[in-house]
């Protein structure tokens, strides 16, 4: 019977390789599909049994992980959730991450490449895995008077350190409560998102960063270094200003925003061109210097580049093929011309770094759960923008908008600050965008800011009267004045 | 013939036994070290008097092995203690995270389980001395051929009495007598692997007469095809009363192998395979929970909330385990309804990942293989059936749970041998590898002939 009873065996073992096989195409090959499965609890408890890790603003934990004792065993806390939700963006078990709670992520929860070796230790320890901490560049006494002062206003706020890039206050209004979408109660959780969605003001929107908007007179900052950089022009050179402009090979007329001429004359130097916001000489001016010219300069100054903070923020544009008209309706902001927050305070950086613009960055390090530092980001150049000398002139120029021009609610005593108003039409029945970008002090910026305010009226005014005092209080949070 | 003389001292491999033995109890140790420490319960003294128990029932029945069946295999008692005590561990590990899943939503903490399986394990040691001492020769089984028949038979029949039957999750496999409720048809795959060993010796020459060939392969007279029609209406009896798909398959797959065996016709396998496929098919279209369970299987997530939970929650468990698992004690196995039964390897294979189911899997492999080895080995017809058999229905029974909570085949629910939580599986299969033990003794034994004083000077002559 010896020989049947090997038959069998070999078919038993052929069952047991079958066996084997489907298991190891199950763990295997199968998995990762199997962990994405929507039902799938799993993945979900492991991710909240774990502590995640902490973002941090300065010394303050601006999100946490707190224990609930309830069957999700941790919950995300933000200490103040509207003031930055911006930037932590929110971890929800319903909608799942956004911000640098999404970014960061494997850092927070303690399954990035930096973490193994705290990992391997936890393990060895049987202790619970830790996620790490992610330390960001913002100045929570910026972030906050950007907050308050930008009120109810719908806008953004977004400061940067020129010399280095960081971001040090990204505020936008409305803002949400990340509280209130970290919850454990899946129901109240889908109350409070649909509510956000259906807000036509679109609080979920990451508006500093994401927003797009014509930046309309803040943009004569980008023309004017296309003109110095031409060497065709300097701030002493005289423009035609005259009360209004045909708008090349057509019959449209384009004003001043006070409908009269920039000065008696009918002719202007770039300096005041630039302090009125003369529409009529830009216009001209940037017919003279050509789409491609500024185009150039735009892109040096982070125009149509995607950049990652690592939150990723839109591309700012520039029209990529415009006739003569467009050109000069693009030359004051307008047109296709379409920019971020963040983009204009780029802008406002570059010049103040006397022509170096650095990349925007948000994450300074990154630190493991005994807070060992596993990473520092370091500053890095982006672009040279324009000269040296350049940059100077065009930064005694703002400064002379500020204490001179239209800017006169950034002033501040006993500091130069250099600016620039504008506000943008979004279209015939929209309203207008009220801009604001400034940095300070003149000679040695810490702190480059632009603000944007949606909805803010008709007014040429609005820029220097609803944005340029919020631009004020964050410049001087960032400097310690009172 | 062999002609032997000289009485010799054969290894008997004892010690090596023992080894493993303690090797397998330290593992328990440290997976039961694990999961105490893992999952924040530490190890109470109520742990440290389990492990101490389960060591001295190990040991109770090594030296039960040393005086009884001196030369059995030494892989057997090893690894079913292995499997045993793993069984164990993950049954207590099942308990920890249904307790702080209680803790957490305030319900009440159910009584925990390991403690009851303990006291099965214990029951099934005493069984297992209990079977080396009173079966001296497994030879004397074949005596009672018709006597286990019956009892198998009965006790496949028991659940559907009225009073002590009693139904579980729609299957009517249990009777409770005494507050004490256990599965006969556990015992009954031994009285029944025992009477199939014991007919068959008898009847297999004629069983494997040939009449006719068809296709150059010989089949048997159609008045011997009785025997396999009998079990095989059995088998869907126990189907259709009992609603026991697991059960069902395996009596009448170990049937129809042991018929294949011992009569080395090919014939009877195809014939099976024909009325395994009829019974089969009748079974699809007949009874909605055999068509229920592979509906299941074919698309577990089309109910995924609800009648393919089990299976589906069971795959999740698998993908979360990977490669290496997440540890013991790290895992989430209570989410897999009947953890600790029908689907404990979902836990295993969640907890110890892919590497801890290959080893699983293997481990079973080695039993089984030594099971076979025996059965090759052992002398007599009877032995060699009733070693074969009693492995087949191990390999049986965990290919179609293990394929069934792996979606290899439509799920069918039987206990992974030594695994699941249930005294009536643990006790049985204990008494399995008791014979497999008392078989592989008498296989190994050296043929020893010590001749009196009387005889000293007569050419001693022995068959073999």
């Amino acid at each position: 019977m010896n020989r049947p009873i090997r038959r069998v065996g070999a078919v038993l073992a052929v069952l047991l390789l079958a066996m084997i096989a489907n298991v190891t195409f199950i763990q295997v090959f199968q998995a990762a599909d199997y962990r994405e499965r929507p039902g799938n609890q799993r993945q979900l408890l492991a991710q909240y049994d774990r502590e995640r890790g902490p973002i941090v603003a300065a010394t303050d934990a601006v999100a946490r992980s707190v224990e609930t004792g309830d069957s999700l065993r941790y919950q995300r806390v933000y200490s103040s959730g509207p003031l930055y939700a911006p930037v932590t963006g929110f971890d929800s078990l319903v909608y799942g991450t956004t911000g640098l709670e999404r970014t960061e992520n494997k850092i927070l929860n303690g399954s990035s490449d930096l973490l193994f070796v705290d990992r391997t230790k936890q393990l060895f320890a049987g202790a619970q895995i830790q996620g790490g901490s992610v330390v960001t560049t913002i100045n929570p006494d910026a972030q906050l008077a950007a907050y308050q002062t930008l009120g109810s206003k719908v806008g953004s706020v977004v400061a940067i350190d020129p010399a280095t890039g960081k971001i040090l206050a990204s505020v936008q209004s409305p803002s949400f409560d990340p509280n209130l979408l970290s919850s454990h109660d899946p129901s109240s959780i889908r109350t409070y998102y649909e509510e956000l969605t259906a807000d036509p003001k679109k609080p979920l929107l990451n508006r500093p960063i994401v927003a797009l908007n014509p930046p309309g007179s803040t943009f004569k900052l980008v023309v004017t270094a296309a003109a110095l950089t031409s060497g065709r022009f300097t701030a002493d050179s005289l423009l035609p200003g005259p009360k209004t402009y045909r708008l090349p090979l057509t019959t449209t007329y384009l004003n001043n925003w006070n409908r009269q001429a920039c000065s008696p004359s009918g002719m202007v130097t770039l300096r005041t061109a630039l302090a009125i916001s003369c529409n009529t000489a830009f216009a001209w001016l940037g017919n003279e210097l050509g789409a491609d010219a500024l185009r150039t300069q735009a892109q040096l100054m982070g125009f149509d580049t995607r950049f990652e903070l690592p939150l990723r923020a839109a591309r700012s544009t520039f029209p990529t093929d415009p006739d003569a008209p467009q050109t000069s309706l693009s030359s004051i902001g307008q047109f296709e011309v379409r920019a971020t927050a963040l983009q204009m305070a780029m802008v406002g950086a570059a010049i103040g770094n006397k022509g170096v613009l650095m990349n925007p960055y948000m994450v300074q390090e990154v630190r493991g759960p005994d807070l060992s530092i596993l990473r520092t980001t370091q500053p890095s150049i982006f672009n040279r923008a324009m000269t040296i000398s350049n940059a100077a002139i065009e930064t005694e120029m703002m400064v002379n908008v500020v204490n001179n021009g239209t800017g006169s609610n950034a002033r501040i005593s006993g500091i130069d600050v250099a600016g620039k108003t504008g506000t943008a039409q979004t279209g015939n029945a929209r309203p207008s965008i009220a801009w604001f970008v400034a940095f300070a002090p003149a000679n040695n910026p810490k702190v480059a800011v632009a603000v944007s305010i949606e909805q803010a009226g008709a007014a040429e005014i609005s820029g220097n009267g609803l944005a340029a005092p919020i631009a004020r209080a964050v410049i001087k949070a960032v400097l310690k004045l009172s | 013939m062999a002609f032997t003389s000289v009485p010799t001292r054969q290894p008997n491999r004892r010690n090596t036994e023992l080894m493993l033995v303690i090797g397998a109890w330290v593992l328990g140790v440290a997976g039961t070290m694990q999961i105490a420490w893992a999952t924040g319960e530490g190890m109470t003294p109520r742990l440290w008097i389990t492990v101490v128990i389960v060591g001295i029932l190990a040991g109770a029945m090594h030296v039960a092995v040393r005086l009884k069946a001196e030369y059995a295999d030494p892989l057997f008692l090893p690894l079913a203690t292995l499997l045993t005590i793993l069984g164990l561990v993950m049954i207590y590990r099942i308990d920890v995270a249904t307790a702080l899943r209680a803790a957490r939503n305030n319900a009440p903490v159910p009584t925990p389980d390991v403690y009851a399986q303990l006291t099965w394990f214990t029951v099934a040691v005493v069984l297992f001395i209990a079977v080396l001492i009173l079966v001296r020769d497994h030879r004397r089984l074949q005596r009672f051929t018709y006597t286990f028949g019956l009892i198998g038979l009965l006790g496949l029949l028991l659940p559907l009495l009225p009073i002590i039957g009693n139904t579980v999750n729609g299957a009517t496999l249990w009777i409770r007598i005494f507050g004490l409720s256990f599965q006969p048809a556990e015992a009954s795959k031994i009285f029944l692997t025992i009477f199939f060993a014991g007919y068959l010796v008898i009847k297999r020459d004629s069983l494997a007469l040939v009449r006719t060939k068809v296709f150059g392969v010989g089949l048997p007279r159609p008045k011997d095809v009785g025997p396999l029609v009998v079990a095989w209406v059995i088998s869907l009896g126990v189907l259709v009363f009992q609603r026991d798909l697991g059960t069902s398959l395996l009596f009448f797959g170990l049937f129809v192998l042991m018929l294949y065996i011992a009569t080395q016709r090919r014939s009877w396998i195809i014939i099976g395979a024909a009325l395994f496929s009829v019974g089969a098919i009748l079974a699809y279209f007949a009874f909605g929970h055999v068509r229920l369970r592979v509906d299941i299987w074919w698309d577990p997530w089309g109910d995924a909330n609800n009648t393919g939970y089990q299976l589906v929650q069971s795959l999740y468990g698998f993908a979360s385990g990977g490669l290496f698992g997440s540890g013991l004690g790290q895992g989430f196995p209570e989410f897999v309804p009947f953890a600790n039964t029908d689907f404990i390897v979902a836990a295993i294979g969640e907890e110890l990942g892919l590497v801890g189911m290959c080893a699983l899997l293997l481990f079973f492999g080695i039993l089984i293989e030594r099971g076979l080895r025996t059965a090759i080995a052992v002398r007599d017809s009877f032995g060699q059936l009733l070693a074969v058999g009693l492995s087949i229905v191990l390999a049986l029974q965990l290919f179609v749970i293990v394929g069934g909570v792996t979606r290899l085949i439509p799920l069918t629910g039987l206990t992974t041998p030594f695994l699941s939580y249930g005294g009536s599986s643990l006790v049985a299969n204990w008494v399995i590898i008791a014979l497999l033990i008392r078989i592989s003794d008498q296989a190994r034994r050296p043929d020893v002939f010590v001749p009196s004083v009387d005889e000293a000077f007569t050419q001693v002559v022995r068959r073999v």
